[in-house]
Formats: C-alpha cells, sequence, structure tokens
C-alpha cells in the first residue's frame, strides 16, 4: 500500500529534471529529450490520480499524450535534421539567427 | 510491502536515468538513460494497475520514439557537447523558476494525497480501455490520427534533401 | 408687415467679392479683378441707396434676423440686423465713400504687385465694416469690430515685405486688440447684469434705470470700459499710437479705414450705447476730456510733423477727439455729423495727398515738394476745397459741423470749448501750412530726374504729372460732398432748419424724452439740459453767432500764420524752431510716447515673454514633456528588447519563470 503522494512526489522529481535538463542543455537532441522526460514525468502523474479517483478517462489521456508525444518527436527531429544540414551545428546558442 | 520496495526500486532507476540524462555531455548516453527511465515507468504504471498504457509505453515510448533519437543522434553524429556561451537568463529565471514551481507542487500534491492505493488499484485492461476510446473519447481519437497523418508529411517533407524535389517520395 | 429688406445683402455683397478676388484673383487679368472689386461694392452702394429711398415709409427702427447664432439658457443673440437713421447714416457714408475709393484705387494700385490682394482685403473690410454698422446686437458688431481691425491690419502690412510696414500692421493690431479687452468686459457686464446684446432689449433693461450721479456705479463702469474700447479702435489717447504708423499702408487705405469708416467706428458705438452714456455722466465726463486733451495733443504734433501723410493721420486723431468731446457733452447727433462731414474732406484729403505722392512719384515728404498748383491742377483745386473744410470756413463742411460742437461744447464747460477753439486755430494752421508747403513756392524735388523710392508706390513714371481720370473723379465727387456736405446741418441761428440734427432726433431723443418725463420730477434737471439732447436745442441766436464767428476767426488766423510762415518768410520756421529747443524737439518725435510705451509696455513684455512663456513654459515643460516622454519610450524599449536575443534557452528560462508566476498565483488562488 503506497500513498499516492510518492507517485506524485515521483513524477514531480521527473518533471523538474526536465525543465532543468531543458534549461541547462546545449544539445539541441538532449533539450528534446528533456522535453520527453517531462511529459512522461505528467503521464505518471496521470495514471496516478486515475487510480486514486477510479477514473478511467485518466489512462485514456495518457493514451493522447504519447500520441501526441509521438508525433512531436517525429516532426521535431526533422526539424533538428534540418537546421543540422543548414547550420552544421546541433548547438542551441548557435541558432540565433532567423536569416540563414 | 512488496508493493513499497518495487515502487522504491523503479523509482530509484527513474531518477537515477533522469538525473544521468542531465549529467552526460554525449546525447547518446542520454538517450539510452531516457530508455531505462520509461522501462521503469512502465513498471510504475502496472503497479497502478494501467496494463494497456505499460504496454504502450513500453511498445510506443521506449520503443519507437527512443529509436528514432537514436537514429537521429547517429545518422547526425552528433558529438560531445561543446561549452559554449550560454544564456545567463536561463540559469538566473529559469533554474530558480523551476524550483519554485516544483516545491509549490509538490506542497500542493503532498496535501492531497494522503490516501494510499492497493497494488494494482486500477485495472485497466485493454477491453475497458478499448471501449473508452471509441465511445467518449472518439473524436479525440480520430482528430489524432489525423494528426498523426500530418505528421508523418510534415517529417517527410522537412527531412527530405534540399535538392530534391518535392513531389517525389523520399523514404 | 414689415417688408424684408434683405439688408443682409448689403455686407455680403462685398464679401462675395472678396471671395472671389481673394480665391481666383490671381489668375484673373487687373481689368477683371477690378471690375468685381468695383462691381460689389458699387451693388452694396446701390443697394444702400434703395433702402434710403423706402426709409421715409418703413417703420423705425427696422430689424431683420437672418439667423439664430447663440441661444445658451436665457440668453440669446442672433446675426440680426437695425436699420435706424443712425445706421442709416453710416451706410450711407461707407459704402458711397467705400465705393468712390474703391475707384480711386484702381488708379492708384494700377501698377502695384499684388492687385487683387489689395482689392480682395478692401472688400472684406467693407464687409466688416458694413457688419458692424447694421448689427442689431453687441456681438455681431464686434465681430464686425474686430473684422474691421483685422482688415486694417492686412491692408497697411500690405507691402509685408518692408519692415516698416509689417511692423505698423501689428502694432495696429494689437494696440486694438488692448481696446477690445475693455470693450469685452464691458460686454461681459452687460451680458451678466441686463441678460442681452441686443440693442433694443439692452435699452429698455436700462431706460427705467436712474442716472449714476455719484460717479461709481454698474453704468459707469460699462460706459468707461466701452470708452476703452473705442479709444482703441478710435485712436484716442492714450491708445493712439498706431494710427500714425498705419500710414504705412496705401494712402487709399489711409483714406477709407483711418479717416472715413473704422476710425468712426468708435463714435458710432458709443453713439449707439447712449442709453447707457446718459445715465453715467462721469463716463461722459471722460469721453469729453479724453476727447479734448486728444485733439488738443494731436493738433500739435500735426504741426510739426513734415511727411503729408502724418500731417493728416494727426489730424485725423485730432478730429477724431472733436467727435468724442460732443459724444462726451451729450450732443450725439453732433458728432454724428462731424463724422459724416469728416468722411468727406479728410477722405478728399487723403486721396489728394496720394495723387501728390502719386505725382511726384512716391515722395512724401513735403519738404521736397513745393509750387506744385500749376502742374496738377485738378489736385490742387480740389484739395484747397478739402483744406478749407477741415480749417472750418464757411460755407464749406467742416465749418458747421465744427461749429456746432464747439457750440455744445460751451454749453458743458468754458474749457471744452476754448481748449476746441484753440485746436481749430492749430487745425488751420497747420493744414495751410501743408497746402502753402505743398503747392506754392518753388519746387525742391528732384522728381523731374528719375524716380524715388522712398515708398514702394510711384516706380517709372518720369516728371510730374497729374494723376489719371480714374483717380481725379472721386477727388470732384468728394469735393463737392464738402462743399455741400455741411448744408443739412445749418443751425437755426445762421438761418437753416438744421435737418441733419432734426433727422437723426428720433434716434437720441426717444430715449431722452421718456427719460425726461421720468426724471424731470425728481429734480434731475441738470442732467436733462446737459447731458441729453432735449426736444429742443438750446437757441440763444445772437451768442450762437457770435460764437461762430470767433470760430471763423481764428480759422483765418490760422491761414494767415501759415501764409506768414510758409510762404512769406520761409526761413522763419527753422528760427523758430530752433529757439524753441528741446520742446521743439519733443513734439517732433512725438512727445516721445512711443519711446515711453516701448520701454514701459513692450520691452518687458517681451522679455517676459520670451523668458517666462518661451523658454520656462514652451521649451522647459512643453517641449520637455514631449521630448521626456519619447526619451523615455526609446530608453524602455531599448532595455526590453534584450529580451528578445534570439537564444532559444534564454527564452526557455523565461517561459519557466513564466510557468513559476502562474503555478503560484494557481496555488495561491486555491488555499484562499
Amino acid at each position: 500500500m503506497v500513498p499516492i503522494s510518492y507517485y506524485l512526489i515521483l513524477s514531480g522529481i521527473l518533471f523538474a529534471c526536465g525543465v532543468t535538463g531543458f534549461l541547462i542543455k546545449r544539445n539541441i537532441i538532449s533539450i528534446f529529450m528533456s522535453i520527453e522526460l517531462m511529459l512522461n514525468g505528467v503521464n505518471l502523474s496521470f495514471v496516478a490520480f486515475a487510480a486514486q479517483w477510479h477514473a478511467l478517462s485518466g489512462q485514456v489521456f495518457v493514451f493522447f499524450v504519447m500520441v501526441v508525444a509521438a508525433a512531436e518527436a517525429a516532426v521535431g527531429l526533422a526539424i533538428i535534421i534540418s537546421v543540422y544540414r543548414t547550420r552544421e551545428t546541433l548547438n542551441v546558442d548557435q541558432v540565433d539567427l532567423l536569416k540563414l | 510491502m512488496l508493493h513499497l520496495i518495487l515502487f522504491l526500486v523503479f523509482g530509484a532507476v527513474c531518477v537515477a536515468g533522469a538525473v544521468n540524462l542531465l549529467a552526460q555531455r554525449h546525447p547518446i548516453n542520454g538517450a539510452l538513460s531516457l530508455v531505462a527511465v520509461m522501462g521503469s515507468l512502465a513498471v510504475e504504471y502496472l503497479l497502478l494497475g494501467a496494463e494497456f498504457v505499460a504496454a504502450v509505453q513500453v511498445i510506443v515510448y521506449a520503443g519507437a520514439i527512443m529509436v528514432l533519437f537514436v537514429f537521429v543522434i547517429m545518422l547526425l553524429n552528433a558529438g560531445v557537447e561543446e561549452r559554449t556561451k550560454g544564456s545567463r537568463v536561463a540559469l538566473l529565471f529559469g533554474v530558480p523558476g523551476m524550483l519554485l514551481g516544483s516545491v509549490l507542487i509538490g506542497w500542493v500534491l503532498l496535501g492531497h494525497g494522503a490516501e494510499t492505493v492497493p497494488v494494482g488499484a486500477l485495472p485497466g485492461a485493454p477491453k475497458v480501455i478499448a471501449w473508452l476510446l471509441f465511445h467518449d473519447f472518439l473524436l479525440p481519437f480520430e482528430v489524432t490520427s489525423i494528426l498523426v497523418l500530418i505528421a508523418i508529411m510534415g517529417a517527410v517533407v522537412l527531412a527530405s534533401h534540399p535538392d530534391t524535389e518535392q513531389g517525389k517520395k523520399e523514404s | 408687415m414689415t417688408p424684408n429688406l434683405h439688408l443682409w445683402l448689403i455686407p455680403v455683397l462685398p464679401l462675395v467679392g472678396a471671395v472671389i478676388n481673394g480665391f481666383f484673383g490671381k489668375k484673373f487679368s487687373r481689368q477683371t479683378v477690378a471690375a468685381v472689386a468695383l462691381l460689389f461694392s458699387g451693388a452694396a452702394f446701390a443697394l444702400v441707396l434703395s433702402v434710403a429711398f423706402r426709409f421715409s415709409s418703413l417703420v423705425r427702427p427696422h430689424s431683420e434676423t437672418l439667423a439664430t447664432w447663440i441661444r445658451a439658457g436665457s440668453f440669446q443673440a442672433d446675426f440680426a440686423f437695425y436699420l435706424d437713421q443712425l445706421s442709416l447714416v453710416m451706410l450711407l457714408v461707407v459704402t458711397g465713400v467705400g465705393f468712390l475709393i474703391h475707384i480711386y484705387s484702381v488708379g492708384y494700385m494700377w501698377e502695384e504687385g499684388g492687385f487683387y490682394r489689395f482689392f480682395a482685403y478692401l472688400n472684406l473690410f467693407m464687409f466688416f465694416m458694413l457688419t458692424l454698422v447694421l448689427a442689431s446686437n453687441y456681438l455681431l458688431m464686434f465681430i464686425g469690430w474686430e473684422g474691421v481691425g483685422l482688415a486694417s491690419y492686412l491692408l497697411i502690412g500690405f507691402w509685408f515685405t518692408k519692415d516698416s510696414a509689417a511692423s505698423a500692421g501689428k502694432k495696429a493690431f494689437i494696440v486694438n486688440r488692448v481696446g477690445d479687452f475693455g470693450f469685452l468686459i464691458a460686454l461681459f457686464l452687460l451680458i451678466k447684469h441686463f441678460g442681452s446684446l441686443n440693442f433694443d432689449q439692452v435699452a429698455q433693461s436700462i431706460r427705467p434705470l436712474s442716472p449714476e450721479i455719484g460717479g461709481a456705479g454698474l453704468l459707469t463702469a460699462i460706459g468707461l470700459l466701452l470708452m476703452v474700447g473705442a479709444a482703441g479702435k478710435s485712436a484716442q489717447i492714450p491708445l493712439y499710437v498706431w494710427l500714425p504708423d498705419a500710414m504705412e499702408g496705401p494712402t487709399p487705405v489711409s483714406a477709407l479705414i483711418h479717416a472715413a469708416t473704422m476710425v468712426t467706428a468708435g463714435v458710432y458705438m458709443v453713439a449707439r450705447s447712449h442709453v447707457i452714456f446718459e445715465r453715467a455722466p462721469m463716463a461722459l465726463t471722460v469721453v469729453a476730456i479724453v476727447g479734448t486733451l486728444t485733439a488738443l495733443f494731436a493738433a500739435t504734433i500735426g504741426v510739426t510733423q513734415t511727411d503729408i501723410k502724418k500731417v493728416l493721420a494727426y489730424s485725423t486723431v485730432s478730429q477724431l477727439g472733436y467727435m468724442f468731446i460732443a459724444c462726451g457733452v451729450g450732443a450725439f447727433s453732433a458728432a454724428i455729423f462731424h463724422l459724416l462731414t469728416h468722411a468727406f474732406f479728410k477722405g478728399l484729403l487723403f486721396l489728394a495727398a496720394g495723387s501728390v505722392i502719386h505725382a511726384v512719384s512716391g515722395e512724401q515728404d513735403m519738404r521736397q515738394m513745393g509750387g506744385l498748383r500749376t502742374k496738377i491742377p485738378w489736385t490742387f483745386w480740389t484739395m484747397t476745397i478739402g483744406t478749407f473744410a477741415i480749417a472750418g470756413i464757411p460755407p464749406f463742411a467742416g465749418f458747421f459741423s465744427k461749429d456746432e460742437i464747439l457750440w455744445r461744447a460751451d454749453q458743458a464747460s468754458w474749457v471744452y470749448w476754448a481748449i476746441g477753439l484753440f485746436t481749430a486755430f492749430l487745425t488751420s494752421f497747420y493744414m495751410f501750412r501743408l497746402w502753402f508747403m505743398t503747392f506754392f513756392g518753388e519746387y525742391r524735388g528732384a522728381a523731374e530726374s528719375s524716380d524715388q523710392h522712398s515708398e514702394p508706390h510711384g516706380q517709372g513714371h518720369s516728371g510730374i504729372h497729374e494723376s489719371p481720370m480714374v483717380m481725379v473723379i472721386p477727388l470732384v465727387v468728394l469735393a463737392v460732398l464738402s462743399v455741400t456736405g455741411g448744408w443739412i446741418g445749418v443751425p437755426g441761428a445762421l438761418g437753416g432748419s438744421n435737418r441733419f440734427e432734426k433727422f437723426l432726433g428720433p434716434v437720441f431723443h426717444s430715449t431722452a424724452a421718456a427719460f425726461d418725463t421720468e426724471h424731470r420730477a425728481g429734480g434731475e434737471m441738470a442732467l436733462a439740459e446737459r447731458g441729453t439732447e432735449g426736444p429742443e436745442p438750446q437757441t440763444r441766436p445772437a451768442t450762437e453767432l457770435a460764437f461762430s464767428g470767433m470760430s471763423v476767426l481764428v480759422a483765418l488766423l490760422g491761414f494767415g500764420l501759415a501764409w506768414l510762415l510758409y510762404y512769406r518768410n520761409p526761413q522763419l520756421p527753422q528760427r523758430i524752431a530752433s529757439s524753441l529747443g528741446g520742446f521743439y524737439q519733443a513734439v517732433g518725435h512725438k512727445y516721445y510716447v512711443d519711446e515711453l510705451y516701448a520701454t514701459l509696455l513692450v520691452k518687458p513684455l517681451i522679455a517676459g515673454s520670451a523668458l517666462i512663456l518661451w523658454h520656462g513654459i514652451d521649451q522647459d515643460v512643453i517641449d520637455a514633456t514631449v521630448d521626456n516622454s519619447a526619451h523615455g519610450a526609446n530608453e524602455v524599449s531599448d532595455s526590453i528588447r534584450h529580451m528578445q536575443s534570439g537564444n532559444v534557452r534564454s527564452y526557455a528560462g523565461w517561459v519557466a519563470a513564466g510557468a513559476a508566476v502562474v503555478i503560484a498565483y494557481m496555488v495561491w488562488m486555491g488555499t484562499r
């Protein structure tokens, strides 16, 4: 018997790590992975609340989050590839001009 | 008792993976630790009874998305991160902001989640999930399928070689 | 039913002419411009004549309302016109003399640049002056009042590229404004205490009031303030300083505006307000004193002037002083009579002077003239008639009107009469001085050779020549009027029936008669005898004849002295002047009044304006506010700009910080 709050704290830690990674990392792909980490943390909290309140729609929502995360990852990585092709770099600090 | 031990073990793996993601300088290491996080998260879902979600987590997240990440890292030959001039703002405002937000959320959550749940508290069998998906959440379901379609098209267009015509299909 | 005479057409016709010439005149030929100007001013004159012919069949006073203008609570002011004997006289003067001067100007200004502009302004002036005269309330009159000031400014500064002309225009307008300030305060008092500015309504409210013998009181205040306005417009002390400078304008302008019509607006206004003045004896006394002093003062200056137009300018100031003496002793119709004759002979004198100036190619200094009578005979004879008229020699016009004033003045106080008589002597002297210096003796100037350029006018002529017919005919017409114009006011003592005074009687008597019957019982007979025109002017024929005789004698004395000093012994004046030394210098410099005003008023005002209003308020407050707010916006945006760095991580940092704030807020809201 584990209190729900433990799950929620875990989810919060994951989310915080994701935000920190987003702010600290310089590699675009690492930043992207931090975003995925954030999404996962949120997923966990959804499932935890679904268990607490016996609402299955929480799990359904996790499903949708995953679909969106997948789509986003696909498109995001495609963008990263095209940015790499033009800028020759994966360092986000060097991609700061709109002009080519 | 077992519930708690299992939770703690896999929770530790999650946190370790997350911290490792932050610590590693090479993105491939980060990707691999993220896979570990995803895997232990799947176990956590199982502990909460969400069978279908756990399976989807492993198949889609760890099995497809992370693979995609690894593909791209290897395609672009991403190397070790160099130190470049970062952003003072991110460190000055962002990190404290994040800390503040987390503390607040944690404080709120701690105040609410005192009740305990047993193992497998809410069984999320595929049949039940499917019933919800195709009845109550039919519209979002269809919309997300279109979303995926658009994402595919977008990815194809964006990632195609610039000297190739748009019309040709590049896989 | 009262017939509709369409009185509004009288002012509006010249306005149409002004608009046409003003907007399109630049493209017209001179002939077209002149034709337009003459057509509309002539039409106004013709209309006035037709009104005059129908006048006896009208109910007097005749009012016509054109449109409502202001309706604020219980106060109402309309675009309404008022026709009674007084306004008819003024209308005839303004349109008649005005039309003649328009004709004259066609010849005078023919070779000037800005021909269309001149006639546009001249027609504009006619519009405003006619509005002033026809107005049925003080407010519409004030529009005309201000408008003639504007037209005067525009016309004085007609040659605006010349500094002195531009400054003279400004001076005229500004000094006028000082007077207008007094006028406005008087209007405010009228609105406050009588609730209306309409002449009839004001008169009705004021008639029941008793005169303020003590001196202080509402009506005295209003009267004095109205006098301030009149002093500004009609160039009395202390606001006369603009009129001599106004001679910078073309001579027809001096004739029309500064002799015949605009400067008489003050006299007209005082006559219109006689209901107020009759009940404020202190104000009347002030009017008379101001008039007397001005008449004397200006005449003394006129004696020393060498510019032909300046002599006439000071003469105008002096004659206006006579009109105010008449008003001040309650002889309003005598004042209007003198206004009428003065319009004739002063207009004539100015136009003839213009003809002289034209003949000698622009020279205005009398010391450079002389012996012109054989060369410009028409001008000579008409100017002679004008000079005799102003000197007050019978049977010319000036004699009758001036005599009437002196007679009535004496009935108030012998001091007025004595000073008036002495001023008449001076008037005769300086006018004949002008006459002798200009037309007799040897020619001292240089116009025989090439052209002089003391005035922009007079280019390209060589030799002294008579003016063209278009200029001479108005001179002749005015000369005839100067001879015959006085005959409508021949007093009973000299065998006439004083038709003019009888004509104006209803305007000034209707109030006096009612006034008398109300207050005679109250024992204020002294006022009824002195302050107003009684139903019959006091006739003591023998004394009046004696007075007339003295006026003629004095005029002849002036003639004799001028003959002596400027014909017989031309070197005497110089010796007299140098023997009088400093006093002569002071008079020659117009008693240094301009310099006094400059030191006391003008320079401190300019310095104060520059320091406080310009630097202090305009630059340091208004400009600074605008500049600093722009500068501040610049600074703020400059510092905010750094947020847009293009660096994704900084954006992420801001997002995280913002999200934290939002979360904090929601938590706080949740726990409340």
